[in-house]
């Protein structure tokens, strides 16, 4: 039954998989930015192809609906210059504050936009990757953030990309702040398979007084990421280990099913 | 008659090698459209893997080189764009195609209803053999009771991916492939002549 080549192929084929699975981390890591590299120019080929539409209605788009969305955007932006100047004057109020009182002094978040170009196609993984890399200053364990609230860390670094593990991953760990009278501490961890939006919140204390609806946050504990990034609202909450401790389950306040720009944190400051 | 050998054999690896090629195509535009395409994880929660129906195809057509080549970079392809580890996704794929390859004379290739349920089979067991690899080194998948339905959606997927896959090829091979010109019975020294001018 087996012929020559067979054992030949069946040898091949089983020293390239135990010499792949042996290599160090971060050659694998390489190998994998180097190789996923091959399918750029597809990607760019299918992100023009999906930007056709939009350009041709953009093109046939009547002028007095532009002018009216320039009013509004106008007014939007007027509005969000005294929102700014009013921001400031409470930033410049709190370093007053934090100097009197010897506090560290924080420093505003840099921020960098980026596009997710693919997702993870294995379904017992939810990372990204997104077009910034190394180049760009991109960096392993920065947060990455929606202006809705947070999505994941940066799990690996190439030049031109980098993979983004999202909250909703087992690779991903958050600690947390719920937003209540006992600013209760727990750990993000992920839900289910099929469990969209909706993340777990473990190892808090078994008298913890959640309610649906309560803002839940970054506690900036951890190393990696910044205290007071929105995560979500809680959903409902149960007792376990015999109400040793609380489970919440927490509604996501970012859409990772249909993420398309996000923004890479590069300058976070943690407690560590 | 040794050169006309020569050239048939030469022709069969030209025939081969396309085939091979065009597994091989077909393979690395499956690992990006599901990366790409999120149509089936909104509507069914799961993406569909393309990779064990093509698997099916190359093992029930072609030789274990080929079934070799496509395990190696549709495994190294697929993870290099996953969280796997790189490397784990070839021996699913191999270890479905290598014994369908080894009997294949023994399985009716050209029935729909035997592709479909080779593509099933295999759609199950590549994940199925994939996690179980990913847990034995240490990792930890997201898995849970929906990953069941996950799996059946990947089945189900997979199972009526695998008879439109081989239609596909048969279609290219059909239209893009050598195609040996059939012999007819027409000689010219047989040939019979009518009318009155016949000059031989």
């Amino acid at each position: 039954m087996f012929k020559q080549k067979h054992y030949l192929a069946l040898g091949a084929v089983m020293l390239v998989t135990v010499l792949l699975l042996s290599l160090p981390s971060r050659a694998v890591s390489r190998l994998k930015l180097g190789i996923g590299g091959l399918f750029l120019p597809l990607f760019g080929a299918v992100n023009a192809a999906r930007q056709l539409p939009d350009r041709a209605a953009d093109a046939v788009l009547p002028r007095g609906e532009l002018l009216k969305e320039i009013d509004d955007l106008r007014r939007e932006n007027q509005e969000s210059k005294v929102r700014q100047q009013q921001a400031d004057a409470i930033a410049r109020e709190n370093d007053q504050l934090r100097a009197l009182v010897g506090w560290q002094r924080q420093q505003p978040w840099k921020l960098k936009l980026a596009s997710v170009v693919l997702r993870d196609p294995a379904n017992w993984w939810r990372t990204v990757q997104i077009d910034l890399g190394s180049r760009d200053g991109v960096t392993t364990n920065l947060p990455v953030l929606t202006a809705d609230g947070l999505v994941g860390r940066v799990s690996s670094v190439g030049y031109t990309r980098s993979q983004v593990v999202l909250i909703e991953d087992p690779a991903c760990r958050v600690s947390a702040r719920v937003l209540n009278s006992a600013q209760n501490l727990g750990v993000i961890s992920p839900g289910g398979p099929m469990e969209n939006s909706l993340v777990n919140l473990s190892y808090l204390s078994g008298n913890a007084n959640l309610k649906p609806g309560q803002v839940v946050v970054t506690s900036g504990e951890g190393g990696i990421f910044p205290a007071g990034i929105p995560i979500g609202l809680i959903a409902d909450s149960i007792q376990v280990e015999f109400g040793l401790t609380t489970e919440a389950r927490v509604k996501l306040s970012a859409s990772l099913g249909s993420l398309d720009k996000v923004w890479v944190l590069t300058n976070p400051q943690v407690s560590q | 008659m040794f050169d006309v050998g020569c050239w048939l054999l030469d022709v069969c690896r030209i025939v081969n090698l396309f085939n091979s090629i065009l597994i091989l195509a077909a393979a690395f535009l499956a690992v990006f459209a599901e990366a790409a395409f999120q149509l089936p994880r909104h509507l069914f929660g799961a993406q569909v893997d393309l990779l064990p129906a093509l698997m099916i195809y190359a093992a029930l057509n072609t030789n274990i080189v080929t079934v070799s080549l496509l395990a190696v970079l549709g495994g190294l392809w697929f993870d290099s764009l996953s969280a796997n580890s790189l490397g784990v996704s070839i021996l699913p794929l191999f270890a479905v195609g290598f014994p369908i390859c080894l009997r294949r004379d023994l399985i009716l290739r050209d029935l729909p209803f035997a592709q479909f349920f080779l593509g099933a089979a295999a759609s199950a067991a590549v994940p199925a053999f994939t996690v179980l690899l990913l847990l034995t080194g240490g990792l930890e998948p997201l898995l849970g009771w929906g990953s069941l339905w996950q799996w059946l959606v990947m089945i189900v997927g997979g199972a009526l991916a695998t008879p439109v896959i081989f239609t596909l090829f048969d279609w290219c091979q059909h239209a893009l492939g050598y195609q040996p010109q059939t012999e007819t019975s027409f000689r010219p020294d047989r040939e019979i002549r009518r009318g009155r001018n016949l000059k031989c």
